[in-house]
């Protein structure tokens, strides 16, 4: 028998290192390329260098000629598989059938049109070189607005005008509030396409048993249930035959939820060949064939009063989709048309959007998916409404917060926000930076002739996805949580981590709830054959309904526990605390362990209750979550260079009750320095051929150690309604409130010389330019 | 065509045949069964693949494994070879100084190489020391950090 640990100390708050760290700082983690199987071959896949092309012709036979190769693949081998999923619903959405490989005709480069498979990856390289592709170019287009423009030439030719969809939301009188403005302020704003970069590429390792007739897929995803579900359809294998396993996963940021090509192909390879196959992307692959991010251009109109009041918000959305729609692709820009308003008590909305084919690479969610753009776009409005209007910034959003009493909130979008108190984190950022005074340093600043900026965003997000009707797969979140018979605590989320710590913050609620000691408790996830079924990890979604789940799960537990506790302990009334079952007339108490064990070996049991402590919670959640916070960020622009320094970065986040304030930091760091990598140096960079000019990390600029400021971050913490433990979620936070406070400052830094909007990166050559032009764009 | 190359990791001497072409990262994860130093780019700009030879941080997919013949390595899975943490291990643990881990065996190795030449380096010189390895998830600080805290213990 188990020693019992009894406890009194709460988990839930403190700053706890994490479970999963020393698999990872010592090297025995298992990521997806560490899989090995004996017999496993190795696949390469053969991509598109052109934008856009006709494939007159493709001989295989010089990679099958080379020894060690097992077998090339085309598209006529896959043509009745798939097609890749898209989940998004958008009335009249065209969906380009999107084969596994190429068929007649590539879209984009990258597009996959070969596999080669072969006894080791160096082989299967070779090989890949070997396959000889006819290909007969055709003309491309990679912007947006050119794609739009009459005469642009069609990514899809049955579809001439690029035009995926268009979507109208509206909300309140937009036209008679424009009509009573005093002020308009217009701007075209862009949020350009990245690309997310998770220092883990993707991959997948399939493993077919022909005896058994079951495939197993290993594959560095977010979303391993959905996965299992979308496969299986893909492959038309039965969806219990199929297991998906996400190993340990080295990063995702939204572009591991995709149901991808290769994830398929590798399983239909496996079968082909009856051996386990693996196929790693190569960084270049990851950067032409994995989703993108952002890709916006964004018209805003801002109707105010001359005291600042915000009237109206107009927005003309323009979605660079790419080629073919991935998961999500053209749902991520009605995020942002959710989010439009902001924090903002604003009631007249209106948001035209147009979905637009592209000879590129997919968009989809990154980190913030659709919220950094509307935020962004919001943000950076209400500064150039400000100047307009000669307010301070601070003041004019103050001004228009949506007020602390007013919750919950019914926006012009549609959503109700939960609870906040917007103004709170703002104000604290103010103080932490010295605001005041830093405007007088600016003054000093500027009467020398320096060009020093501070810079503001208030942010608001759409996170916890969430209620089941509003997103495209479930919106809900599993846990099974057993006690073993020896006390242990195992608890298995839906929630499939990728670097986020669920197995710690998990953790902490688990044992907090059935106070049991941190080592007592094991969180295990990512794999289909020992998790019941899940959604995954996106959206800032996992401690706020995986987490939640996990609480459910236990309050079920709790209940089953006192049966066995006022069965064994001889009374009719018990409470369950720390860890104990306590009969509240003698005293008497039995611990955890000897309840488990009795509740297992069952020689008697309480009246209508089964053997065991074993409860699985589906938790749909009643609403999303929305966290808040404000970042402030101080700049100096060099006159001679066009080099951004940030002298000072201050982030106030609320995201509800947190549960380890060490990992929330963590989140908020990276979260600030991804939109550090948008606002100054990261852009996908494709030509008018559609060649993805940044194609390698040597072109693309990755935020790197000595760029970073120091970033310090604090915290209100108002909590949410629409869960019990009151969280709301953080992951997203970071990026959502980075970019335009960044923007802002450099624009405030750059206003004497009448500049008034920049569009992001702000590499230093696009900054000296434009002081060299006197502030002229 | 194979050549033959004898060298020592992790403290312990092997000899293998392999091909000339062979990446050291490519020897170090499919032949020598060490898993920890990860590929992220095969490169040299990402520094996921970092080890020590000769006790100087490299970039194991910038050199070929016949390159190492007759060299000493040190890899992610030398440091607690004796069952207990490395300093900087520790400290990456206590400082949050990872999210994924993906970068983080490549980031402890440059990080050590930092502290083993300069026992008390300032921020700046921490974030200098650590641009050759790329995070995407930490934003770098808690790294900074666990240098720090490594630096102070050493």
């Amino acid at each position: 028998m188990a020693t019992t640990i009894t406890k009194t100390e709460t988990l839930i708050g403190k700053r706890i290192r994490r479970r999963e760290d020393p698999r990872l700082i010592t090297g025995t983690a298992t990521y997806l390329d560490d899989i090995q199987m004996p017999g496993m071959h190795h696949a390469c896949i053969v991509r598109s260098p052109h934008g856009a092309a006709k494939i007159k012709s493709i001989n295989i036979k010089p990679a099958l000629d080379l020894p060690g190769v097992a077998a090339v693949f085309t598209g006529n081998d896959t043509e009745k598989l798939g097609p890749v999923p898209c989940g998004a619903s958008i009335p009249g959405l065209r969906v380009p059938h999107h084969h596994l490989l190429a068929m007649d005709r590539v879209y984009f480069v990258g597009h996959p049109v070969a596999v080669v498979v072969a006894t080791d990856r160096y082989i299967a390289r070779d090989a890949a070189d070997l396959v000889e592709v006819d290909y007969e170019p055709l003309p491309a287009v990679s912007d947006p607005e050119k794609a739009l423009a009459p005469g642009a030439p069609p990514v899809h030719p049955e579809w001439p005008d690029n035009t995926a969809f268009t979507f109208h939301q509206e909300g309140g009188d937009v036209d008679k509030a424009f009509a009573q403005a005093d002020v308009v302020v217009k701007e075209r704003i862009t949020s350009q396409r990245l690309i997310p970069s998770p220092m883990e590429t993707r991959g997948a390792v399939a493993d077919w048993k022909l005896g058994d007739q079951t495939l197993t897929v290993y594959a560095s995803t977010q979303v391993p249930h959905l996965l299992r579900t979308l496969l299986a359809s893909m492959l038309s294998i039965p969806e219990n035959r199929l297991r998906v396993v996400a190993p340990e996963i080295g990063g995702g940021f939204g572009c591991k939820i995709q149901i991808y090509a290769e994830e398929a192909l590798m399983g239909f390879v496996s079968m082909k060949i009856a051996k386990p196959v693996k196929w790693i992307e190569s960084r270049r692959e990851n950067f032409t064939g994995t989703i993108h991010g952002r890709g916006h251009v964004d018209y805003y109109e801002l109707a105010a009063k001359r005291d600042g009041t915000i009237l109206a918000i107009k927005l003309k959305l323009i979605q660079d989709l790419g080629a073919f729609h991935e998961l999500l692709t053209p749902a991520i820009p009605t995020l942002s048309v959710l989010m439009m308003p902001g924090l903002y008590d604003c009631q007249n909305i209106r948001a035209d959007i147009v979905g637009v084919f592209t000879n590129c690479m997919a968009t989809d969610a990154y980190r913030g998916a659709g919220r950094p753009e509307a935020t962004h776009g919001i943000e950076r409005m209400v500064d150039i409404l400000a100047a307009e209007l000669k307010m301070d910034p601070a003041d004019l959003r103050f001004k228009n917060f949506v007020k602390k009493d007013a919750f919950p909130y019914a926006t012009a979008t549609g959503l109700t926000y939960d609870s906040g108190d917007y103004a709170a984190p703002l104000e604290k950022a103010l103080n932490t930076s010295g605001y005041k005074k830093l405007r007088e340093e600016q003054q000093k600043a500027r009467a020398a002739g320096r060009f020093m900026g501070i810079g503001m965003s208030a942010y608001g997000e759409i996170c916890a996805f969430g209620p089941s009707p509003a997103t495209p797969a479930g919106g809900w979140e599993s846990a099974t949580v057993k006690i073993e018979p020896t006390g242990k605590v195992t608890v298995m989320t839906g929630s499939s981590a990728h670097g986020q710590g669920h197995e710690t913050t998990f953790t902490q609620i688990a044992a907090d709830e059935l106070g049991v000691g941190i080592d007592d408790v094991l969180v295990l996830h990512g794999d289909t054959s020992l998790v019941q079924y899940g959604i995954g990890t996106f959206g800032s979604r996992s401690t706020a309904i995986g987490g939640t789940a996990v609480y459910f799960a236990i309050q079920e537990l709790k209940e089953k526990i006192k049966k066995y506790g006022a069965m064994l302990l001889k009374s009719d009334d018990v409470a369950y605390a720390n860890g104990v079952c306590v009969d509240n007339k003698s005293g008497n108490t039995l611990p955890l362990a000897q309840i488990a064990a009795a509740s297992y070996r069952a020689l008697k049991l309480p009246p209508n209750t089964e053997p065991g402590l074993v409860a699985t919670f589906f938790w749909e959640p009643p609403n999303f979550t929305f966290p808040f916070g404000a970042h402030i960020v101080v700049t100096e622009v060099d006159g001679d260079t066009g080099a951004i320094a940030i002298k000072r970065y201050v982030a106030v986040d609320d995201c509800g009750k947190i549960i380890n304030p060490l990992l929330v930091d963590g989140q908020v760091h990276g979260g600030v320095v991804q939109g550090l990598g948008q606002a100054l140096w990261e852009q996908a960079v494709y030509d008018d051929n559609g060649q993805l000019v940044t194609g390698e990390l040597m072109d693309y600029a990755l935020p790197r150690a000595s760029n970073i400021p120091w970033i310090e971050t604090s915290h209100t913490e108002t909590p949410s309604p629409v869960n019990p433990l009151g969280v709301k979620g953080v992951g997203e936070a970071g990026t959502i409130g980075c970019s335009p406070a960044v923007v802002n400052s450099v624009v405030d830094a750059l206003s004497p010389l009448g500049v008034r909007h920049i569009d992001m990166p702000l590499t230093p050559e696009k900054i000296w330019k434009l002081i060299q032009r006197g502030g002229k764009a | 065509m194979t050549r033959t190359i004898t060298l020592t990791i992790n403290g312990k001497k092997r000899t293998d045949s392999v091909e000339p072409r062979m990446l050291l990262i490519h020897y170090l994860r499919e032949v020598a069964g060490l898993t920890g130093s990860h590929i992220g780019c095969e490169t040299s700009l990402c520094g996921a693949c970092t080890v020590h030879v000769d006790g100087k941080a490299i970039k194991s997919c910038a050199m070929f494994a016949v390159q190492a013949d007759g060299r000493s390595i040190l890899t992610i899975e030398g440091l607690a070879a004796g069952g207990k943490l490395d300093t900087m291990q520790e400290a990456f643990w206590n400082e949050h100084g990872l999210q994924c881990g993906f970068c983080t065996p490549g980031m402890i190795m440059t990080a050590k190489q930092i502290i083993e030449r300069n026992a008390n380096p300032s921020e700046e010189e921490i974030r200098r020391g650590l641009d050759g390895n790329l995070c995407r998830c930490t934003g770098y600080q808690h790294i900074v950090n666990a240098v720090k805290a490594a630096a102070a213990k050493a």
